[in-house]
């Protein structure tokens, strides 16, 4: 009965000390803010375009920490869903189609001849990516430009294009392999020195 | 020559080597191709600048595009001919990708551009020749075109301790530094030279596979003749010990860490191919723009090593080595293990291009289908780079990124010996590329994703601060039309209290600084407005510091207003002061009604002892009320005068005087009864000096009685006095001539009457004297010079009555025909002088008056505005009368009206009442309240003063006439004594009455002028 009763209070004891330590943790190294929501807003591409119904990244990355759904980043693509499925333990489902498909990367680009300096899109991009004054030619800067379609809309003359970055030889990157599944019938590898043969 | 310890690294494979088919025919030399085709980017870093233009003449050697940057390289003209295009090409790149390159059409001179060999680089600072070389545009020759020069700056960085030249050429069919190492052992070893003198390594190793026995003969024999320190280290064939780290590994027996360069170890790594580079710029002068290359694969009919001119397209190579299309499958850029596919044969070759492989479907046969990872651990067995490829393997497979570099996937050299030993045919190089890929652009990505948050949110951060600038600007524009639409609101309860007593001069200044104030601020608030609407950044600034200002001064001037505004309002709590000091004065009064009731009783029995006490204990009653009164009044504004407590002790100093005088009277009666009796002479002279104490201590109240508080009511006491002595005087003046008259020769009589005149003509003289000493006072009090003109008039019409007097005695006398009569002239001639100065002092004082209420005007009192401004009013008011009074009498003294104009009273009483006008205008924008009563009311109360002085008066003659009857009743043998006494009493009574009802009449009607006539 004594063994019992020693055990029982060694463990209260542990329990007591234990919990003060977490307490005094919690207390001492307490995060300010939602961590949870910078790190989702680190995986969302930045482009800011609202594609995804809230006004910007950041609102969207909170958005899904209160469980909005994931899969609604075009810019991002699967490659951001997969991320976000990652970081919060979630299945990856596809992209909600309602929010616009994913594209290639693309940059607003302005036919400068057309242009008639209304500064509409300069008040339309997010990331201040179009240079130009009242009544002066508006240029894009297109290393800043994040391709989010915003300025399209407002354009009085459309001269506005999005078009899609190239890949040069510096961007350029090796293809995936295509993986086991590529040649079927020909895993074995007695079939392909059938093949040989004939 | 020495020969130099290799050690070993791990992994590696041993792949077949078909290296023995390049070698079979000696170095060839293509032909000009139609078109050089040099791409901008040959190298890692930026691309070149073009330095040409389209449809320039070039001469071989002569520059056609330099560095663009640190991590850059230029580029020279191969052969001489003309820019026919800089344009997009395909190049050699997997990618299969196009890039800008400047293409030349040669001409076929192969004219040189003048070559300027670098013959004092021995000399030249190490700065100066690795200029040299970039200018050269030496790049790595080995495979990642890294700029040379760049690679020997950071070799400074730590001491270097070996210099290793790589001549080891693992790749299989590659034979290209094997035969430029035969063909240019001198210039190698000369470029080595040149290198160690730039780098100042403790060792120089030129490490080659033992795969190249001619190579490595030709080498030691040039350097043993030289007798070179350089030391030739041959290390066995393993694939891939021609790798930069393997390599040192295997020299140096050091790993390069991960993540660092060979530099960090004091490692530097030169290709073969890069040493003659570097021999052919400083010693010849050449620029890079040839190489040595390998054409082989069985698609080639002469497979050989060729020198390329830069920019020559791939077939026109394969071409001149004859190749065979049919048998070409498969066209490879570099080695079978590192090389890439080409696409096209119609890329250029370029400074990296160390071999072309045109292998035929057997040599090099389709990968094999990739299948599922045994797990077999061979390719780590492969690894050189001592990785685990399989891990590798499933983090690339399933994108992981993070965790396939922290496998150190960017340690992977790219070799394929995991490849080549997979059993189950899986491209893990391709896996890995692809990965490694992924990461740089997660990474770019990653960075730019950073930078268009950043550029969003200072957009964001911006935008706000504009919003809330324009709220301000909404906020100020509100307050601005609501502190004006509010002024006008306050303005109306504003002008209230203005209206009000309260609205001194302090107060009136502050009005008009605070009406100063909010103009300006209202000025510079529109400006403001203004300012901010056409957007003038500095003149907003300044505009808002100057309204903060204003609006600072404002609020001060605010608060003093309603300090000031608050003061005013403490003037009120007079009321309950005169209340108490109403009560003081009802004691006084009460004390003084029993003080004279003694003393009427001690009138009637001088003797009685009791009463005197009794009187005393009222005197020190009435002195005790009085002081309780005093103190009050003092605490109590001056306005409310202690001239009942005064008055009162003025009329028992008087009321002594009075008792003194019938005393004196008594015994003179007595005396002329009996006029031997020595006693009563002697009571005679005691009563006279009684008669004199009492007339000093009136005279000492009277002047001490403080002039400001109440000198009307002193002065106008004493100077009644003075009258009354004046008048007594003459009643015993009147008298002794009676008895003169009766009894002429009586010379005791005739010195009587004599000195009675003298007395006469003192006190006269007192009165006079008054007169202009109670001019200064009066002016400075209110209400007072009337007072003080009334008296001159009284004091005229005195002097007038003396005047008739005298010329009376005078008839008298001639009709008796006195000897005196000359006396009696002299003094008619003075009573006239008399008369005459009094009529001018009576016009003099007003004119005093006058300025003096001007003086009052000019100085006034800020405390207490608002009463001055009543008293000046009323000063001014008085002036107007005293002028206008002064007209009156003069008209009525029959001056015409050219005497009266010279006089100037019109012109003052013109003065005077357009003063009084302003005044009024005054009082009555800002006080609605009645001041015309209040002066009016003081000087009905002065009035009332003096009606009672004359009552009381008029009483004690009637008293001495009742007791003077009772007594002729008593004693009629008395009766012609008593009789003539009953008679001036009834005289004194009559004057006492006049003088009253000449009081009341100017009480009741203040404006009209008084009769002047006594009697």
């Amino acid at each position: 009965m004594l063994t019992v009763l020693v055990a029982v209070g060694i463990l209260l004891v542990l329990s007591l000390i234990f919990g003060a330590i977490l307490g005094y943790a919690n207390v001492r190294f307490h995060v300010e803010g939602d961590p949870i929501v910078d790190q989702i807003d680190a995986i969302l591409p930045q482009t800011q375009c609202g594609q995804c119904g809230h006004p910007g990244c950041r609102p969207y990355a909170e958005a899904i920490s209160n469980g909005e759904a994931i899969n609604h980043c075009p810019p991002g693509g699967q490659a951001t869903i997969q991320a976000l499925a990652d970081l919060l333990d979630v299945e990856a489902i596809p992209l909600d189609g309602d929010h616009g498909a994913e594209t290639a990367k693309r940059v607003a680009v302005i036919r400068e001849d057309e242009c008639i300096g209304c500064t509409k899109c300069i008040q339309a991009c997010p990331v201040d990516a179009i240079l130009g004054a009242a009544k002066q030619m508006h240029t894009v800067i297109s290393d800043e430009c994040t391709g989010c379609d915003l300025c399209v809309e407002p354009c009085p003359v459309d001269c506005i294009d999005m078009v899609e970055v190239g890949v040069t030889s510096r961007t350029w990157s090796w293809d995936k392999p295509q993986g086991i599944a590529a040649q079927p019938g020909s895993i074995i590898a007695t079939d392909r020195q059938a093949e040989v043969m004939h | 020559m020495q020969t130099a310890s290799v050690f070993s690294f791990h992994g590696g494979i041993h792949p077949p080597e078909n290296k023995a088919q390049s070698l079979r025919l000696p170095l060839g030399r293509p032909s000009l191709p139609t078109e050089l085709v040099l791409p901008l980017g040959q190298h890692i870093g930026q691309s070149s600048r073009p330095l040409v233009n389209v449809g320039d003449k070039v001469l071989k050697g002569q520059t056609i595009a330099i560095n663009n940057g640190f991590l850059s390289s230029f580029l020279h003209a191969p052969t001489s001919g003309t820019i026919k295009a800089i344009e997009a090409r395909p190049i050699a790149h997997p990618s299969g990708l196009s890039d800008s390159c400047i293409i030349i059409t040669p001409d076929g001179e192969e004219q040189w551009t003048e070559l300027s060999p670098l013959q004092d680089w021995n000399s030249l600072s190490k700065t100066d020749v690795l200029a040299y070389l970039a200018e050269m545009g030496i790049v790595g020759m080995g495979g990642a075109g890294f700029p040379t020069q760049v690679k020997l700056q950071g070799a400074h960085k730590h001491p270097l301790t070996h210099f290793i030249i790589n001549a080891a050429e693992c790749e299989p069919y590659i034979t290209a530094d094997d035969m430029l190492i035969r063909e240019k052992t001198i210039e190698l070893v000369l470029g080595i030279e040149a290198l160690q003198h730039l780098v100042e390594a403790e060792q120089v190793i030129i490490g080659i596979e033992d795969n190249k026995p001619t190579a490595i003969a030709a080498l030691n024999k040039v350097l043993s003749e030289r007798m070179s320190n350089i030391q030739v280290a041959v290390v066995p064939t393993k694939y891939p010990s021609g790798g930069e780290k393997q390599l040192i590994q295997l020299l140096t027996g050091q790993e390069v860490p991960s993540g660092q360069y060979p530099a960090d170890i004091g490692v530097l790594c030169q290709n073969v191919g890069t040493c003659v580079a570097v021999h052919d710029a400083i010693f010849l002068g050449k620029p890079l723009i040839s190489r040595f290359t390998t054409l082989t694969g069985d698609a080639l009919k002469a497979p050989q090593n060729v020198e390329v001119l830069l920019g020559t397209p791939i077939n026109h190579l394969l071409d001149y080595a004859e190749n065979d299309n049919k048998k070409l499958k498969r066209l490879v850029m570099g080695g079978p293990m590192m090389g890439f596919t080409l696409d096209s044969a119609n890329v250029p070759i370029v400074k990296t291009s160390n071999c072309v492989l045109a292998a035929s479907k057997k040599e090099l046969p389709q990968p094999a289908p990739e299948q599922a990872c045994i797990r077999c651990g061979m390719c780590e067995q492969a690894c050189p780079a001592s990785l685990l490829p399989q891990q590798l393997l499933w983090f690339s497979k399933s994108q992981e990124l993070e965790k396939a570099e922290h496998y150190n996937l960017f340690d992977c050299i790219e070799c394929g010996a995991c490849s080549y030993v997979c059993p189950s045919s899986i491209p893990l190089v391709q896996y890995y590329r692809h990965t490694k890929s992924s990461i740089r652009e997660a990474r770019e990505a990653a960075v730019k994703s950073d930078l268009a948050k950043q550029r969003f949110e200072a957009r964001k951060a911006r935008q706000e601060a504009e919003a809330a600038e324009k709220e301000a600007k909404r906020i100020a524009r509100q307050k601005a039309s609501a502190s004006k639409t509010g002024e006008t609101k306050k303005a109306a309860p504003k002008a209230a209290p203005a209206a009000t007593p309260s609205a001194n001069d302090d107060a009136k200044k502050l009005k008009v600084d605070l009406a100063i104030a909010k103009t300006k601020l209202k000025k510079l608030q529109k400006q403001l407005l203004e300012a901010q609407e056409n957007e003038h950044t500095e003149e907003i600034n300044t505009l808002q510091l100057q309204t903060n200002e204003q609006e600072k001064a404002l609020a001060l001037l605010e608060e003093q207003l309603a300090k000031a505004n608050a003061a005013a309002p403490a003037e009120a709590p007079k009321a309950p002061a005169n209340e108490e000091l109403k009560k003081a004065k009802v004691d006084v009064a009460l004390s003084g009604t029993k003080l004279k009731k003694a003393q009427k009783q001690l009138a009637d029995a001088p003797d009685d002892a009791e009463l005197q006490k009794k009187v005393a204990g009222f005197e020190k009653e009435l002195a005790d009320a009085q002081t309780r009164l005093n103190t009050l009044s003092s605490a109590a504004p001056s306005a409310a005068a202690p001239k009942a407590a005064v008055s009162d002790e003025l009329k028992k100093a008087k009321v002594d005087v009075a008792l003194s005088g019938t005393k004196l009277k008594k015994a003179q009666k007595q005396l002329a009864d009996a006029p031997d009796d020595a006693e009563l002479q002697k009571k005679v002279a005691g009563f006279e000096k009684e008669l004199a104490d009492a007339q000093t201590r009136l005279n000492t109240l009277s002047s001490a009685a403080p002039s400001a508080a109440a000198p009307k009511a002193a002065v106008s006491d004493e100077l009644k006095k003075a009258k009354v002595d004046v008048a007594l005087l003459g009643v015993k003046l009147k008298k002794a001539q009676k008895q003169l008259a009766e009894a002429p020769e009586d010379s005791d009589l005739q010195s009587k009457v004599a000195s009675f005149e003298k007395e006469l003509g003192e006190a006269q003289a007192r009165l006079t004297q008054m007169t202009p000493q109670s001019a200064a006072p009066q002016a400075a009090a209110n209400g007072n010079s009337e007072d003080a003109l009334k008296k001159l008039k009284i004091d005229t019409a005195i002097a007038k009555a003396a005047v008739k007097k005298v010329e009376k005695a005078l008839k008298k006398a001639e009709d008796l025909n006195s000897p005196e009569l000359e006396t009696i002239r002299q003094q008619l001639e003075e009573a006239k002088k008399r008369a005459e100065e009094l009529e001018k002092a009576l016009a003099n004082p007003s004119a005093g008056a006058t300025t003096a209420a001007t003086n009052e005007v000019a100085q006034p009192q800020p405390t207490s505005g608002d009463k001055q401004r009543k008293i000046d009013l009323a000063i001014a008011k008085a002036a107007v009368k005293k002028a206008e009074k002064g007209i009156l009498a003069l008209q009525q003294q029959g001056q015409d009206q050219a005497q009266i104009d010279a006089s100037g009273l019109p012109a003052k009483l013109a003065a005077a009442q357009a003063k009084l006008a302003d005044l009024e205008g005054m009082t009555n924008s800002v006080n609605v309240e009645p001041v015309v009563n209040k002066p009016a009311a003081t000087e009905s109360a002065s009035q009332a003063e003096q009606i009672k002085q004359q009552k009381i008066a008029a009483a004690l003659a009637k008293a001495q006439i009742n007791k003077l009857t009772k007594r002729l009743a008593d004693s009629p043998q008395d009766a012609d004594n008593i009789q003539q006494e009953i008679n001036a009493a009834k005289q004194k009574q009559q004057e006492a009455e006049t003088q009253l009802t000449e009081l009341q009449l100017a009480q009741r009607t203040p404006s009209q002028d008084n009769t002047q006539e006594n009697r």
